[in-house]
């Protein structure tokens, strides 16, 4: 473990905008995708319910 | 033997996939909590480039996925311009958006590792451009097949696209080898012992896996989405309990 403190693991040495700015677009990305997929999916199912169901 | 021709229908394969999106996720979700771990409480600090390297844990498994990826879509393409199965345009239609991502992802966090270690967010360097190139192929990959209206035609187009840029993937594993660039060499050799500590190639292994495991649950999700939409006026697809149950 080489993080004395809690701030000194977030400054990252110094590089925080660049370590910080890739994994976190990284975890927003592969947070959003399988959303919009499940999104994606209702919707089919909701068109498959409206035209042939009724 | 296996008859892997009745997995290749869209009815089968569907509760099959439903099966196993589960434990992928999981899979994808114990290893990724590992190699986070690993990345920023186990790997020590980089003698040369101190904390700054610790983007090598997204950075070479998001370039890996990309060029994994793009390759498995080219295996779907051929199998489906072979065998002209139904499966396979849906499996490469499945899989292009999020080989997109990860190309973008190898470029974005590529970007901010450039930027500290040689002063600059882009150059016009033979590994960065053939990435480029790659991320443009899985757009162009998606444009082709958004603006054909026939599925089944815009698959063929589509194969035939992803089979022709399929060269660009060994270009960019070479790059390095073949141009003077910027751009470090493999980080991970099969010929040579690898020149960085341990703990570092045991977190972008691990890393790489969990991408693995993710993108094989969302190619999947996105594969049983794509069947819904374009079999909705069939019998089996109006019989999912999936469809017929609330929501």
């Amino acid at each position: 473990m080489q993080w004395a403190n809690a701030s000194e693991f977030f400054a990252m040495g110094g590089y925080a905008l660049y370590v910080w700015g890739s994994f976190g677009v990284c975890a927003v990305a592969m947070i959003t995708e399988p959303l919009l997929v499940r999104h994606r999916r209702k919707q089919a199912i909701k068109n498959i319910r409206n035209n042939y169901f009724s | 033997m296996i008859n892997w021709f009745k997995y290749s229908a869209p009815s089968t394969f569907y509760p099959l996939a439903g099966r196993m999106i589960p434990v992928f996720w999981t899979m994808a979700a114990i290893l990724g909590a590992i190699g986070l771990y690993i990345s920023f409480f186990v790997a020590p600090t980089d003698a040369q480039q101190g904390e700054g390297y610790r983007i090598i844990f997204i950075h070479v498994p998001a370039s890996w996925m990309s060029m994994f990826i793009y390759c498995i879509m080219a295996f779907w393409s051929l199998l489906g311009l072979t065998f002209n199965t139904r499966l396979s345009g849906m499996m490469s239609s499945a899989l292009a958006p999020t080989g997109a991502l990860f190309a973008f992802l190898s470029l974005w966090t590529g970007a901010l590792w450039g930027k500290p270690m040689w002063g600059a967010w882009w150059v016009w360097d033979a590994r960065l451009t053939s990435e480029l190139i790659l991320f443009f192929l899985y757009i162009g990959f998606m444009a082709l097949q958004a603006a054909i209206d026939d599925p089944r035609r815009a698959d063929r187009a589509g194969a035939l696209l992803s089979l022709v840029g399929v060269v660009n993937v060994p270009i960019i594993y070479f790059s390095v080898k073949w141009w003077n660039t910027l751009h470090q060499g493999a980080s991970v050799s099969l010929t040579k012992s690898p020149s960085m500590a341990s703990t570092m190639l045991w977190g972008m292994l691990i890393m790489a896996l969990a991408f693995w495991a993710y993108t094989i649950a969302v190619a999947l999700m996105r594969a049983r989405t794509i069947m819904l939409e374009r079999e909705a006026n069939t019998e089996w697809v109006q019989h999912l309990p999936d469809v017929k149950e609330a929501a």
